[in-house]
């Protein structure tokens, strides 16, 4: 199987559904010619058009609202976001139509927004968020947060299946430094199931995004420890693999619940309350949270490192929970 | 209602009537040597890893931002996007500030939470731009609307790009201005390209400043690479929402000398398109005027190129001097004190 970077799977799975299917098409600002921000559709114009690979203007309303519009006529458009965090500017649309229209009319919306999301970079407070948990909320839309390259690939193509407004968040600091093996052939990774990314006996750690390669740092450590850590990645938060992650909280006793998003109302705290009450009975421990502090991103690296979650306040809260 | 175009500015007396001294002159122009530079030499320090994130630059806007800045009033406000840096350097936030804002120190006036241009004084007027264009521009409008509410002489500035007015934000903004009469002053900065996005795919109407007919008031395109111009274009517009005219976009016609960001080589951009251009250098352009029409000398020249040179060198020693910030303060103001409303800007 070819090694491939997290972009270029997503690249690659994009470009496969919009040969295999004429009604999936592209939109966006500077996805033509540029080729998007992070160069995702790059080459995507020539291949597919201008009306298949539509640039947009500097308008996230009409982005959003223009894809539901065609959604609505029958087409599967792949909207792209310039950075996750301006999906703001089209919160009403998104949560207001396409989230609501399926139940309370009926009708499907089957659009995909990509949102390069997540920190580690510099990007400051406008550039750097990971608003899956904002979005978690509302009914009706889900959350896709792909971790390997693979799964980019295979998750992207359900999220364009799927008859419903998906989130697909694709984390920027991935896109160029995390490269596997991923199938030319077409596949769809299924939403909703849950991964181990690092089998083990002791602690689990559930996590999903650029946070599974923390917590694989942070396992590695602690097996010089003597301690066996299993690192579940949930793939998608909506839906969420409830099953996966309740057998191996039974089966390890200890759950360590670990997001880059910050902590207060963060995704984890459904997980942690879930596992409260569904399988405390189980449990050796308190279900502990590592997350972002609650402020905004900050910009400056030194205040950035403290902000995102580092391998060393993994081992800690692991080391802690191991103890316990 | 036709939109008007500018004409060019001439002779020395016609910049006299319009309010600016020998002097005045010579200010503008070391402002904008002095916006370039800042630039300029960021981008070297963004080079040699000194500064974090990425790196914007508005070659080609100098002009249209020091021509503006100059004709608000010291009481009037702005919130400016990030091709504005002439505006921050002509209303006085001092460039080591700004180089410290860029390196991510504690000196920089956000102290290291937001980076690059994403920076203002509110004791200057100057409001910090977000990223989510053109998000200030409503806020802008929101502060001239207090400035109707407490019947104040004061005027407010909202720059945008043509890239970024194609949002919601923009539309309702400047429907309420128009609506309420608000004294406001908007200024597209149009440099033809937002990103890679050429104009044809960004608005459909011949200038933008056709649709200030829209909204109910006056649209104007000016040269953006004649600062006098824009200058007396701004200055006609504001002392017009002081009397209680209501506002004017004011649309200021220049190219983006350079890519997006320092990523990004501008490809999409035909060369002729840049040689043109150039030759338009609004910096180049005013140097000419000046030595032409208000006999600037060698020496002033000269005096003013080094004094610029000394400033930026002393600036960016003096940012590198500015410690990074402590990450035990991450935390630190994510809310207001009760206190800091006593603040002047708030009052
Ligand atoms: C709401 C929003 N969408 C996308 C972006 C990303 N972005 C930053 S600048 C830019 C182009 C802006 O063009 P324009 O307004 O013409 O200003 P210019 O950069 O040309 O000065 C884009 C798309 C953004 N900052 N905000």
């Amino acid at each position: 199987m070819p090694e491939k970077t997290y972009l270029q799977a997503i690249s690659d799975g994009l470009r496969q559904e919009m040969r295999r299917d004429q009604r999936v098409f592209v939109l966006g600002e500077d996805v033509g010619v540029y080729g998007g921000a992070f160069k995702v559709t790059l080459g995507f114009q020539e291949e597919f058009g201008p009306w298949r690979v539509i640039d947009m203007p500097l308008s996230e309303t009409a982005i959003v609202a223009g894809a539901t519009g065609c959604a609505l006529m029958g087409l599967r458009p792949v909207a792209e976001m310039q950075f996750a965090d301006f999906v703001s500017c089209a919160w009403d649309h998104l949560v207001t139509v396409a989230a609501k229209q399926r139940y309370r009319a009926g009708t499907p919306i089957p659009i995909v927004l990509r949102l390069p999301s997540g920190g580690g970079f510099s990007g400051g407070p406008f550039h750097s968020q990971n608003p899956e948990s904002t979005f978690a909320h509302i009914p009706g839309l889900k959350i896709v947060c792909p971790a390997t390259p693979e799964d980019a690939k295979g998750l992207l193509v359900s999220a364009i299946e799927d008859p419903n407004p998906v989130l697909f968040f694709e984390h920027k600091h991935l896109y160029r430094r995390i490269k596997g093996e991923v199938p030319d052939e077409r596949y769809a990774t299924p939403l909703g199931k849950a991964r181990v990314h690092r089998p083990g006996d002791d602690v689990t750690v559930v996590t999903w995004g650029a946070m599974v390669y923390t917590a694989q740092s942070a396992a590695e450590k602690l097996e010089a420890d003597g301690v066996s850590v299993e690192v579940l990645d949930l793939r998608t938060l909506i839906p969420w693999d409830r099953e996966a992650v309740l057998a191996s909280a039974r089966r390890t006793s200890k759950v360590l619940v670990l997001h880059e998003d910050t902590k207060t109302g963060g995704f984890g705290a459904e997980i942690a309350a879930t596992i409260a009450e569904e399988a405390f009975e189980h449990l050796d421990g308190p279900v502990r949270r590592i997350a972002a502090p609650d402020a905004p991103v900050p910009f400056s690296p030194p205040l950035e490192k403290a902000y995102i979650p580092q391998v060393d306040d993994v081992v800690a809260g692991l080391r802690a929970l191991a103890a316990y | 209602m036709a939109v008007r175009e500018a004409e060019p500015v001439g002779s020395l007396q016609e910049v006299k009537d319009a309010g600016l001294d020998r002097e005045d002159l010579l200010g503008i122009y070391r402002n904008m040597l002095i916006t370039r530079g800042v630039e300029e030499r960021g981008h070297i320090l963004y080079k040699q890893g000194k500064i974090p994130g990425s790196f914007y630059t508005g070659r080609g806007n100098e002009a249209s931002a020091v021509g503006v800045a100059t004709a608000m009033g010291a009481d009037d406000v702005g919130c400016p996007l990030q091709r504005d840096m002439g505006v921050h350097i002509t209303r006085g936030v001092e460039p080591w500030r700004i180089f410290a804002q860029y390196m991510g120190r504690v000196d920089g006036p956000t102290h290291g939470r937001d980076g690059n241009v994403h920076l203002g004084d509110a004791n200057l007027g100057l409001h910090a731009m977000v990223s989510h264009l053109p998000a200030m521009l409503p806020v802008a409008v929101g502060m001239g609307l207090a400035f109707r509410i407490r019947e104040e002489r004061r005027v407010a500035v909202a720059w945008c790009g043509e890239g970024a007015s194609a949002r919601g934000d923009a539309h309702e903004g400047m429907n309420l201005a128009g609506v309420r009469r608000l004294p406001v002053v908007f200024v597209i900065d149009n440099n033809q390209w937002a990103y890679s996005t050429p104009t044809y795919l960004e608005y459909a109407v011949e200038h933008l400043a056709d649709r200030a007919a829209a909204y109910g008031f006056d649209g104007v395109v000016v040269d953006g690479t004649d600062v006098l111009a824009v200058y007396r274009e701004a200055r006609r517009a504001i002392e017009k929402a002081r009397e209680g005219g209501g506002p004017t976009l004011i649309e200021s016609l220049t190219l983006r000398m350079e890519g997006h960001a320092v990523h990004d080589d501008a490809f999409y951009v035909p060369r002729e398109m840049f040689e043109e251009w150039a030759r338009r250098d609004p910096i180049e352009r005013y140097r000419t005027w000046l030595r032409d029409n208000a006999s600037m000398s060698d020496d002033e020249e000269d005096e003013i190129t080094a004094g610029v040179k000394r400033l930026l060198h002393e600036s960016i020693e003096r940012a590198e001097a500015s410690p990074l910030p402590d990450p035990a303060t991450l935390l630190d103001g994510v809310f207001a004190e009760q206190d800091e409303l006593e603040t002047p800007h708030h009052k």
